[in-house]
């Protein structure tokens, strides 16, 4: 870990890079001052309700505003019409998938509606409590129109139809084949294959959506404060559907209190806020409640999987053969669209493993409910537990214990650069080094023999791996080619300060993960200066240059390596400035800790010297000296379409049989991420995301009825994981960096919810195997649990 | 009491009283009521305070969910609060939230309430009469519905202390510590030896009030505490329940659920010495 970075130079002594420093944001996060949306108040700002459609799918008839109007505190009601009127729509389809559809969107609908929940009408009043108040007396009439609640209504062929125009309720179907597959399904010793059932969920982040819009009209301008995720992406859209010109307008992401995917995607609420706010020329606040939030938020995964394994005599993987169908909304998410899951799904099952034959049918499907997009570990969960359950059961069926047929199967580390037969290019992979690191991590071998005991004891404890392969660090490859104006590229301005202390404005932005942190270590390592006088800025864009910020996992991997370039390109300056005011030859000379020194380490002279003769006296500097202590820098990933990284999970249960109630002993993971900038902040990613995979297996899920409706909107009635049913999650790394950037950093992020949903399954079904139980649908309430086992 | 009743009276329009707000705020914050006025019960002294009184505890209504946690005379003389508190949401919550407040909504997925069945406690009420005092076992009525008429206010909670032939069991079964269950039970049994002479069982999260189950009880009443007896009271429980029927638990799951869990609060009352 502490090896140097490749590529550095003799003088360069990274004693930052592969630490695990603590974030300089985290004391005033704690201490309470934390400067989020939320929490911000402008000089006559107004706020803004909305009133909600109680049905899944209806026609708007007249709508009366007239007593909402005259409510105490109220300055404006506005209906879809009023909107419309300043905003252009939007339409959810990227050019690269290939005959996708989805209808244009309005900030608020003008005709009908089409989930429970959207917003329909805005109230503007002084106070939100006087907003919803009069929210109240808003009167619509809607005529009922059939509900697409489920997968099957909507495939029907007689199926009503989502939009009236389209031909039938499907937004995008794909297909992958290598070939020869129904041949290798035919001469295989064994075929394995299950049906499998993934809830809907969503992200829940502490701080809901919020959003204040501050219209300007005397210089036609528009700031917008918007805990969101990326800037740049709002500046532009914000700009294009209103006819702002973009230097007009600034979108400013202050502290954001965790995002997950969803603050990233185009709200109907966050769209009208900012019309409201050109409506009554007044700053505009909305912030998503948590009861909207549910309604709101996008949602994720709900997909049904069918899919089958050919497995060899021995144990040997053959093909795969799936199909995945996924309801959405009834829209496609913009600008991100809702199809990016489903074609991550049937690109990623199999992945890990070698195979000779793998097919795949994927069908993206609208129903009345809130859209889907993409949320943490897009698609990832859903591929590792169909491809990792798949494996349990050709394990079962040869005999084999989990980790010999993984073992078995993996592509060997030996074998990169290599594809899949899905198409993804791996650069280099560690299966192999996981998995023997795993075992160990384990200790295996000792929680088997404990199983037996325990087992005989009518304990049932189950053992579940699963390996995965996460996508990270993508190049425009991702959305660019399909037409999105949605950055993958960086910047970063970096510049010594007079006082000799260094100021970084960066286009990656921090949701808590720790983004400026990294960058700052960076920097300190490729400039030559302590971490404690490094100043990061993010999240503002008339601070930083433009930047995809934070989506996908991206901020170490294509941020760090912008700050690294930047650095670089500051340090060539400040030490041929030092040359010409030392009358020494640059290449003598490096700039370390602060200061700087001559090759046999002697100080020549201070970096605030440096700067106080730049910035101060210029008039000292000699003839051809070039005093530019401020670089910019824009870093796009080349090489590879995207970074892939791997890793594997654990997880030790114990299920109770009488109960469906299951306890999560520990859980395990070995990752591999390429360079570890911070090993405190990859390995709190990775539990974080492991919690949130495990959410996913036990707990989360948004339950709609036949009607389109919510039923447990609440963080009541909607589980996500607490503490108390969080086991101790052990951590350990293997390091391939990537060679297509210096860092050789890759992503983490979502390394952790990857594949700790498929361990959990994989564990359950190990622990309920003896009583001929097995479940293929998560969450795993005790419920299905207790149904599996046929208990009621 | 007399000064807040009449201010509760006096409103025109829907008044709610207001004890540790752990129930009635949330329902404010998601705009499920909307009282015009509020009447905070907090300042009434006579509502406080714990205290031994013959054979009976009383309980005054704004004791907080923590007192029920570390209160000496509570874990002494009523040890199923004691036992019930833990599971009680979390300790922000449990530091407001209060008995009476608890036992005045009846939730019927509460620990609380039930375990006033379980332990055969009187309500005492300030009503339009003055005081009366209602055995737990005619106080719950339906959801959400209890002897409490409008304006009433429930001042205190009168518990038969436990004797040393006393044993006693709590337990639920929830997704989440500190969520409601899906179901959950007291029991507070008089025993001589391995003999049950009688015994009080109340469930919760099994119907729209807290339950008792007479039929258990009387598979219990007068028998030796066996495995027999235990798979006795387990089936006879079936008649005692009438569960409601959702989606996500549905009846028969409830049923079983409560077998399970009073099976094991039997065995562990037959261990406790
Ligand atoms: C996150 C969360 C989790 C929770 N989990 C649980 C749980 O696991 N188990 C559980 O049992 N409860 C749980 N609760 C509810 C909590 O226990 C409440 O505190 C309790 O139900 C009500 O007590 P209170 O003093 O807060 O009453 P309030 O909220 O003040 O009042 C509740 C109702 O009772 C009425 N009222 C209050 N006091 C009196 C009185 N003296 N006389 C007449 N009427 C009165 C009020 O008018 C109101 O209608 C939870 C609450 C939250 C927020």
């Amino acid at each position: 870990m502490n090896a140097p970075v490749h590529g550095s130079t003799a003088f360069d002594r990274p004693a930052h890079v592969g630490r695990g420093m603590s974030r300089p944001n985290a004391k005033r996060l704690l201490a309470g001052k934390g400067n989020y949306v939320t929490d911000l108040a402008l000089p006559r700002m107004l706020h803004a309700a909305f009133v909600r459609s109680p049905h899944a799918h209806a026609r708007i008839g007249a709508i009366d505003v007239e007593a909402a109007r005259a409510a105490p505190g109220v300055r404006l009601v506005a209906t879809g019409e009023d909107i419309a009127k300043l905003c252009t729509p939007w339409t959810g389809t990227l050019d690269h998938f290939k005959g996708m559809k989805s209808a244009p969107q309005l900030p608020l609908p003008v005709d009908k509606v089409v989930w429970s929940g959207q917003a329909v009408v805005a109230v503007v009043a002084d106070s939100r409590a006087e907003a919803e108040d009069a929210a109240e007396l808003v009167m619509i009439d809607y005529e009922e129109l059939p509900v697409l609640a489920d997968l099957d209504t909507a495939l029907a062929p007689d199926a009503p139809k989502v939009t009236e125009d389209f031909a039938d309720n499907l937004c995008f179907r794909s297909a992958l084949d290598s070939g020869g597959v129904d041949a290798v399904f035919a001469s295989a010793a064994h075929v394995v294959e299950a049906d499998f059932l993934f809830g809907r969920h969503t992200g829940v982040p502490l701080e809901p959506r919020a959003i204040i819009a501050d219209y300007d009209a005397s210089e036609h301008r528009l700031t917008v404060h918007h805990a969101t995720q990326t800037p740049f992406q709002f500046q532009d859209l914000y700009s294009r559907h209103y006819g702002i010109p973009e230097a007009r307008v600034r979108v400013v992401a202050p502290d954001v209190g965790g995002s997950f995917g969803v603050k990233l995607h185009v709200y109907n609420e966050d769209m009208a806020v900012v019309g409201l706010s050109i409506l009554c020329r007044r700053p505009v606040k909305f912030v998503a409640d948590r009861l909207e939030a549910f309604v709101s938020d996008i949602h994720a995964r709900d997909h049904r999987v069918h899919a089958r394994a050919a497995v060899a005599a021995d144990g040997t993987l053959l093909a795969m053969d799936v199909e995945d169908e996924t309801g959405i909304g009834a829209f496609s998410t913009y600008p991100r669209t809702s199809v990016v899951e489903g074609n991550q799904v049937i690109r990623l099952i199999g992945a890990p493993y070698r195979l000779e034959g793998y097919r795949a049918g994927l069908k993206v499907v609208f129903q009345n409910k809130v859209q889907t997009s993409q949320y943490r570990a897009v698609g990832h969960p859903i591929a590792c537990a169909v491809t990792e359950h798949l494996v349990d059961e050709a394990a079962r069926v040869t005999g084999l214990d989990p980790l010999e047929i993984r073992a078995k199967n993996v592509i060997p580390d030996t074998a990169y650069p290599c594809a899949s037969l899905s198409g993804y290019k791996f650069e280099k992979l560690s299966h192999e080094a996981c998995l023997t690191k795993l075992r160990a991590l384990m200790d295996y071998e000792r929680l088997r023999t404990e199983q037996a005991e325990l087992r005989a004891r009518g304990i049932l404890r189950g053992i579940g791996i699963a390996t995965f392969v996460e996508i990270t660090n993508p190049t425009p490859a991702f959305y660019g080619i399909g037409g999105a104006r949605i950055s993958a590229q960086d910047g970063a301005v970096l510049a010594v300060t007079p006082s000799g202390e260094v100021r970084c404005q960066i286009s990656v932005t921090e949701q808590g993960q720790g983004t400026e942190t990294i960058v700052g270590q960076v920097i300190a390592d490729h400039l030559g200066v302590p971490r404690d006088i490094i100043r990061v800025m993010t999240g503002d864009t008339a601070v930083t240059p433009h930047g995809g910020a934070t989506w996908a996992c991206r901020g170490a991997g294509i941020g760090g390596e912008t700050a690294l370039q930047a650095a670089r390109k500051l340090k060539t300056n400040v030490l041929s400035l030092a040359a010409g005011i030392l009358q020494a030859k640059p290449a003598d000379l490096d700039l370390v800790n602060a200061e700087v020194v001559d090759r046999d380490g002697t100080v020549r002279m201070s970096l605030a010297e440096v700067a106080r003769i730049a910035y101060f006296r210029s008039d000292t500097l000699p003839d051809g000296a070039e005093a530019q202590l401020t670089v910019a820098h824009h870093f796009a990933p080349k090489g590879y379409p995207f970074a892939f990284t791997n890793g594997i999970h654990g997880c030790h249960v114990e299920v109770d049989a009488e109960t469906g109630l299951v306890k999560i002993l520990k859980h395990f993971v070995v990752e591999d991420c390429g360079r570890i900038i911070n090993p405190l902040l990859v390995e709190e990613q990775v539990r974080g995301g492991v919690v949130q995979g495990l959410g996913a297996a036990f707990f989360e899920e948004c339950l709609y009825d036949q009607g389109g409706q919510l039923t447990n909107g609440s963080l009541a009635d909607y589980l996500v994981p607490m503490s108390c049913e969080m086991p101790d999650i052990l951590i350990d790394h293997v390091e391939t960096p990537t060679l297509d950037t210096e860092l050789g950093a890759k992503g983490c992020g979502e390394a952790g919810t990857a594949a700790a949903s498929a361990a959990a399954l994989n564990a359950v079904n190990d622990a309920l195997g003896p009583l001929g139980a097995r479940l293929t649908q998560v969450p795993m309430t005790p419920a299905r649990i207790l149904k599996a086992l046929g208990r009621f | 009491m007399e000064e807040a009743r009449a201010a509760f009276l006096a409103v025109d329009g829907d008044a709610s009283y207001i004890s540790g707000g752990q129930s009635l705020v949330p329902a404010l914050a998601m705009r499920l009521q909307a009282p015009a006025v509020l009447v905070d019960l907090s300042g009434i002294a006579d509502l406080r305070g714990v205290e031994l009184q013959g054979e009976t505890l009383r309980i005054g209504a704004l004791t907080r969910h923590a007192d029920a946690l570390t209160h000496p005379l509570i874990a002494r003389h009523a040890p199923l609060l004691n036992a019930a508190a833990p599971f009680v949401a979390h300790p922000a919550i449990r530091n407001r939230g209060t008995l009476g407040g608890s036992v005045s909504l009846a939730d019927p997925a509460s620990e609380f309430p039930a375990m006033m069945l379980a332990m055969g406690a009187q309500m005492e009420i300030f009503g339009e009469d003055g005081f009366r005092r209602v055995p737990a076992d005619d106080y719950f009525i339906d959801l959400y519905q209890t002897a409490l008429e409008p304006g009433d206010i429930l001042t205190a909670l009168y518990v038969p202390s436990v004797g040393p032939h006393h044993r006693w069991a709590f337990d639920e079964l929830a997704r989440r510590r500190g969520d409601y269950a899906m179901v959950g039970a007291g029991i507070l049994a008089h025993m001589d030896g391995a003999l049950v002479e009688s015994a009080r069982i109340a469930l919760f999260s099994v119907g729209s009030t807290p339950v008792r189950a007479p039929g258990a009880e009387a598979a219990l009443a007068g028998r030796l505490l066996d495995a027999k007896t235990i798979a006795d009271a387990q089936r006879a429980l079936d008649d005692d329940l009438d569960p409601p029927d959702d989606e996500h638990i549905p009846a028969a799951m409830r049923r079983h659920l409560a077998r399970v869990l009073l099976g094991r609060l039997l065995q562990r009352l037959g261990e406790t010495p």
